[in-house]
């Protein structure tokens, strides 16, 4: 008898907590490298969104409920975020949110539609917040997935529009990581310069190893030997921050094209190589964007987290999953989800975004900047006493471009 | 062209010496244990890791010589208090001790100092460039990792072949019991050479450090090019290592810089298979592949030369 009633309250003790705990609390999966070589732009991540969570946390959180992030390691390996998204939806976890490796994303959509399907009333959402391949919002497009960041092909469309006005760019060299995004980034942009620039000659067109290379000197001799006077990257994490080290060691001239320059490490071997507005990214947003309520936050955020905000896409997806979920007033990721669809949302740079109803990608304002030396008062990175500086700025209605999407809806 | 032969042969040789560093203590343990380590390449992390440690508190050079010294005596314990004991079960158990290690070594790793790369940076009086070949800069840094691992290189030779205890290690890896008999302690030299070949791989760890990076997957990075050298180099064989490490050095960097595939090198013969799934394969440059060619030069050194390039035994 006894024993029956130990084993009914051990059995009855944690179903009990977790109950409460889901009363309590919108658990929000962060499912993104936490070791290994994606780790240093993982936790710069998880920072980001336990900034945000404790943001709205102070705000009384969403619908009345506190927002809690719970950290998941992928190892930037997509059989790992499944094994980790499936832990995380078996603790209660009804919004994933994920960014770094379009190879992940790839799956975790596949994932969670195909786990959204087989379990009616316990769907799960996924916010992509930096996943760019082109692919996961046409073809492969799923009504749980969102992306907050400009899909590769917008970031490619504005940086070669940017390249097409500079004359001196006459020979390019493309360097990408090998999996679905890097390939992606090299056939646009032979794609779209070959369109825009034919003069242009592309001297090289590499694909290495993705966050496994620890010393790229033998491709920056390559890059060197070629006589690309510009190269154009999608790199990101390390891959980004040692290529461009390697870069400063060697003492390469050329001009970057990048989407991902200013990730950790980047700016100071941007600082040590000295190549003073040479390097250029595209971005949603950056420090220095002239709008007085975003410079005012990134002051705020950099004071508490110690880090540059390096992801304004992931404010915007947290103040719209609130915003949706007040709107819908539920926390049902169905209803979300719909609520979500054609939202309009004044992003933190400024200026109107919209997450387009037709394939789930958030449309917004991006930047190019340059890395250099900036004007008293602006902010710098990594304490190199450089900053980003706008080049150019795409309004939202010239960022859209059409989708093959064709969304199966619940 | 000259240009980029002249710096990928000094990243290569570079690559190859690093390697060599780690692969000469591997070897000659495996030799001596007839198992190899699998917990080698950490030694070659906790090198790096204490490195980073000691040059905060003191600055790299005491670290440079304070690390190596750490890591060899966790090394030289590792073999007295583990694996002297577990060698009474047998092979098999030594190489899942040693397997355990790893494993256990990355995770400790990673709960001091975290999963993210540590800001491990080289000492401000070699930050700059050695000297420039035509347009490229060659950094100080590395032209000082370079001497470096030559003066061990030389520094071990010398050790082995010119001195007693060269003479009486030498003699322990292939007739221990003989040389036991002649009154020497063979255990102690068992010791010694662990803790020596780890605290190698360990100064490989503390001057690649701020280099490469210094993580807590690094040694799995790195673990599996060290047994391709050691294979290919023959088991025990310090010359074999040493060469088999500058071949895969030099291998691994020149493929780098190679942009063949077998579309270019039958160019418009090539049958149209832009369509099929042979395309892929038709298409891949030799640069892409880079990585795997030192696994491929493993399996045609095994199918082909199992004992090694300067190897002996056929095991």
């Amino acid at each position: 008898m006894r024993k029956t009633l130990l084993a009914a309250v051990a059995i009855a003790l944690p179903m009990l907590g977790s109950v409460a705990a889901a009363q309590e609390t919108v658990k929000i999966g962060y499912i993104d490298p936490l070791s290994g070589g994606g780790a240093s732009v993982g936790e710069g991540g998880l920072k980001t969104f336990q900034y945000l969570a404790d943001e709205l946390n102070a705000k009384g959180g969403i619908l009345g409920k506190k927002v809690e992030i719970v950290p998941l390691d992928n190892k930037t390996n997509p059989q790992e975020s499944l094994i980790q998204a499936q832990k995380a939806i078996d603790a209660g976890v009804r919004y994933v949110t994920q960014g770094n490796g379009s190879s992940v994303a790839g799956a975790l959509s596949d994932f969670i539609t195909k786990y959204n399907e087989r379990n009616p009333g316990k769907e799960v959402l996924y916010f992509n917040y930096a996943a760019v391949d082109p692919i996961l919002t046409n073809d492969k497009c799923s009504f749980a997935h969102f992306r907050w960041d400009a899909n590769s092909d917008i970031k490619m469309e504005a940086l070669t529009n940017y390249m097409k006005d500079t004359p001196a760019i006459k020979k390019v060299y493309l360097i990408n990581q090998d999996y679905s995004f890097g390939q992606s980034v090299r056939s646009t942009a032979r794609a779209m310069l070959a369109k825009k620039r034919p003069d242009i000659q592309i001297v090289g067109d590499e694909l290495h190893p993705l966050l496994k290379i620890t010393d790229f000197a033998p491709y920056i001799a390559k890059i060197q030997a070629s006589g690309a006077d510009s190269v154009v990257t999608g790199n990101w994490g390390q891959d980004i921050a040692l290529l461009l080290k390697a870069a400063a060691d060697a003492g390469l001239k050329v001009n970057w094209y990048t989407y991902y320059a200013g990730g950790a490490g980047g700016p100071t071997a941007i600082k040590q190589a000295g190549l003073d507005h040479k390097v250029f990214q595209i971005t949603e947003g950056f420090a220095n964007v002239d709008h007085k309520a975003s410079q005012d936050y990134e002051k705020a955020f950099r004071a508490k987290v110690g880090l540059s905000l390096w992801y304004p896409r992931a404010v915007n997806e947290m103040r719209m999953f609130a915003a949706a979920a007040e709107k819908a007033k539920s926390l049902d990721p169905i209803k979300v989800g719909k609520a979500l669809e054609g939202m309009k949302f004044e992003v933190l740079d400024g200026g109107e975004g919209f997450m387009r109803a037709d394939d789930h990608q958030f449309f917004q304002p991006i930047y190019i900047s340059s890395f250099g030396e900036i004007k008293p008062g602006q902010f710098d990175e990594e304490n190199t006493g450089w900053g980003w500086t706008q080049v150019a700025k795409v309004d939202t209605p010239q960022t859209i471009v059409p989708t093959t999407c064709k969304m199966d809806r619940p | 062209m000259l240009e980029l032969i002249v710096i990928s042969t000094l990243n290569g040789v570079l690559y190859g010496m690093l390697l060599f560093l780690m692969a000469s203590g591997l070897t000659v343990i495996f030799s001596m244990l007839g198992v190899l380590n699998f917990a080698h390449a950490s030694f070659y992390m906790l090198g790096a890791f204490f490195g980073f440690q000691i040059s905060r508190w003191f600055g790299f050079w005491p670290a440079l010589l304070i690390a190596p010294l750490l890591a060899g005596a966790i090394g030289a314990a590792v073999e007295r208090f583990g694996l002297r004991r577990v060698h009474k079960n047998g092979h098999v158990a030594e190489l899942l001790f040693t397997f355990g290690l790893a494993f256990a070594i990355e995770e400790i790793v990673g709960i001091i100092w975290g999963k993210v790369p540590v800001d491990y940076r080289q000492p401000d009086i070699l930050d700059f460039p050695a000297f420039t070949i035509f347009s490229t800069n060659y950094p100080a840094y590395k032209m000082f990792m370079l001497a470096v691992s030559v003066v061990i290189f030389i520094a071990l030779l010398l050790a082995l072949k010119r001195t007693r205890i060269g003479l009486i290690v030498q003699a322990a890896l292939t007739h221990p019991h003989m040389v036991g008999h002649l009154g020497h302690n063979v255990e102690r030299i068992f010791m010694l050479v662990f803790g020596v070949g780890t605290a190698l791989a360990a100064v490989a760890g503390v001057i690649a450090g701020p280099s490469l990076v210094t993580q807590s997957n690094m040694a799995a990075l790195l673990g599996p090019i060290l047994f391709v050298v050691v294979v290919v180099g023959g088991l025990g064989s310090l010359p074999g290592a040493f060469i088999a490490s500058l071949l895969i050095g030099l291998l691994q960097t020149f493929a780098v810089s190679i942009n063949g595939s077998l579309a270019s090198l039958f160019g418009p013969l090539g049958p149209d298979l832009a369509a099929t799934w042979l395309n892929d394969i038709w298409n891949v440059t030799i640069a892409q592949i880079a990585p795997i060619m030192p696994y491929l030069l493993l399996v045609l050194i095994l199918i082909f030369r199992p004992m090694g390039l300067l190897g002996t035994r056929e095991t």
